[in-house]
C-alpha cells in the first residue's frame, strides 16, 4: 500500500496569494497528499475557503489548522472552547511549563510544539509524555531549524530532539514530523523530510510513519468528530428515520 | 574478503546557478562533514558518477551502510557553490542500469 504523505506545518502568509500558490503547487509536485497552513488571527474564513480550493485544484487535501501560543491555562481553555470545533487540527506552542502540562492532558489538543531556538523552553520530559500518552496529543517536530542552524546551535537542538524522541517512544506518544518552512527552497521531498528525522534518532519506518500514518490518523479522527453524523466515539448516525 | 555493498543515488539539483562537478561534490562532502565529522564522512564511500547539466540530475555512489547518513546530509544541504539550492533524492538503486531506468 502506498503511503499518503502529509506536511502539516507550512508557514506561509495566506494573504500573499502568489507565494501560497507556489508553495502548494510545489508540495503537490513533491508528492504530498495532505498539507496544512496554520490559521493566524488575521485570517478570515474566506482565506480558508480559497486555500482549500487552490489545494483541490492541485489535487491535494487541505487540512485546516490553528496554532496558538497561550500565556496561561485559562488562555488555553478559552482558545480551545472557541476554536476546537472550527479546525481539523489544533496545535499548541508551549512557551511555559504550566501551559505545556495543561495542553498535554487536554484531549482537545492534537499537536504539542515547542520553541526550537530556546532549548530551555522545551518542556517535553517524562511527566509531559505521561500526560500526553493519556490524552490524544502528539509531539510535533519541525525540521526547519535543522536546515537553517549550523554549529553549536544545531547540535543543541539535535540533542534536545533526540532526548524528546526517546521519551515519546517510551510513553508511546505519536510523533509528527513537519517541515515548518515558509520558503520554497527549504521544502523537501517526503522521503527527504523523513531522512532528516534520522538525525534525531528515528529509524526509517518510524520516520515515514511520522509524516504519513500519524498525521493521517489525527486528521481522520478529527474529521469524524467534526462531521454532523458524529454522536460519540464509536457512535455515529448511519441513517435518519422519519418522525412518526 | 567481504564484498562492499553499494547504492547508487539519482539526485535532482534545485538551484538557479548550476554548479560544476567539483563544486557539487565538494558541497555534498561539506554537508556530510558538517553533520557527521571527517571520520563519518570517510565511511560513506561517496563518489560522483555523473552530472547531467541539462536535466540537473546527478548520480552518486555510496556505501550501503552509509545510506541514511548520506540521505540526511543531502536533505540538509541548503547551498551549492555559494548559491541557495536544495538536493532531492529521485531514486536509489543497487545498479546503475536499474537507476537509469527508474529515472527516465
Amino acid at each position: 500500500m502506498t503511503r499518503a504523505f502529509a506536511d502539516l506545518h507550512l508557514r506561509v502568509n495566506p494573504k500573499d496569494q502568489k507565494a501560497t500558490q507556489e508553495l502548494i503547487k510545489r508540495a503537490a509536485g513533491f508528492g504530498y497528499s495532505l498539507i496544512s497552513i496554520s490559521f493566524t488571527s488575521g485570517m478570515q474564513d474566506d482565506d480558508l475557503v480559497r486555500l482549500k480550493s487552490v489545494c483541490t485544484e492541485e489535487g491535494i487535501d487541505f487540512v485546516s489548522r490553528a496554532d496558538f501560543h497561550p500565556r496561561s491555562e485559562n488562555d488555553l481553555t478559552h482558545f480551545l472552547r472557541k476554536f476546537r470545533r472550527r479546525f481539523e487540527v489544533i496545535c499548541i506552542s508551549c512557551d511555559n511549563k504550566e501551559v505545556a502540562r495543561q495542553a498535554a492532558k487536554d484531549r482537545r489538543v492534537d499537536l504539542l510544539n515547542f520553541p526550537s531556538l530556546d532549548y530551555h523552553k522545551r518542556f517535553f520530559d517524562r511527566a509531559e509524555a505521561e500526560l500526553a500518552s493519556g490524552s490524544l496529543a502528539a509531539l510535533e517536530v519541525d525540521v526547519k531549524p535543522l536546515l537553517i542552524l549550523q554549529g553549536p546551535s544545531r547540535v543543541r537542538i539535535l540533542m534536545s530532539l533526540r532526548r524528546e524522541i526517546n521519551v515519546a517512544r517510551e510513553f508511546k506518544v505519536p510523533i509528527v514530523v513537519s517541515s515548518g518552512v515558509g520558503e520554497k527552497r527549504f521544502m523537501r521531498f517526503p522521503r527527504d523530510l523523513a531522512s532528516l528525522a534520522y538525525l534525531f534518532g528515528l529509524d526509517e519506518a518510524s520516520a515515514l510513519d511520522a509524516i504519513s500514518t500519524n498525521p493521517e490518523r489525527i486528521i481522520s479522527r478529527n474529521r469524524e468528530k467534526l462531521s454532523k453524523r458524529f454522536v460519540a466515539p464509536g457512535i455515529s448516525i448511519v441513517k435518519e428515520g422519519k418522525a412518526l | 574478503m567481504k564484498r562492499v555493498k553499494r547504492r547508487y543515488l539519482a539526485l535532482l539539483l534545485d538551484c538557479e546557478r548550476l554548479p560544476s562537478e567539483r563544486e557539487f561534490i565538494d558541497a555534498v562532502w561539506a554537508s556530510v562533514t558538517r553533520l557527521y565529522g571527517e571520520v563519518g564522512a570517510s565511511l560513506t564511500g561517496l563518489t560522483l558518477i555523473s552530472l547531467d547539466v541539462e536535466r540537473k540530475i546527478a548520480v552518486i555512489r555510496i556505501s550501503l551502510v552509509a545510506l541514511s547518513v548520506v540521505r540526511a546530509s543531502l536533505a540538509a544541504t541548503t547551498s551549492l557553490a555559494n548559491s541557495e539550492a536544495s538536493v532531492h533524492v529521485l531514486a536509489v538503486s543497487g545498479t546503475l542500469k536499474a537507476l537509469y531506468s527508474n529515472v527516465k
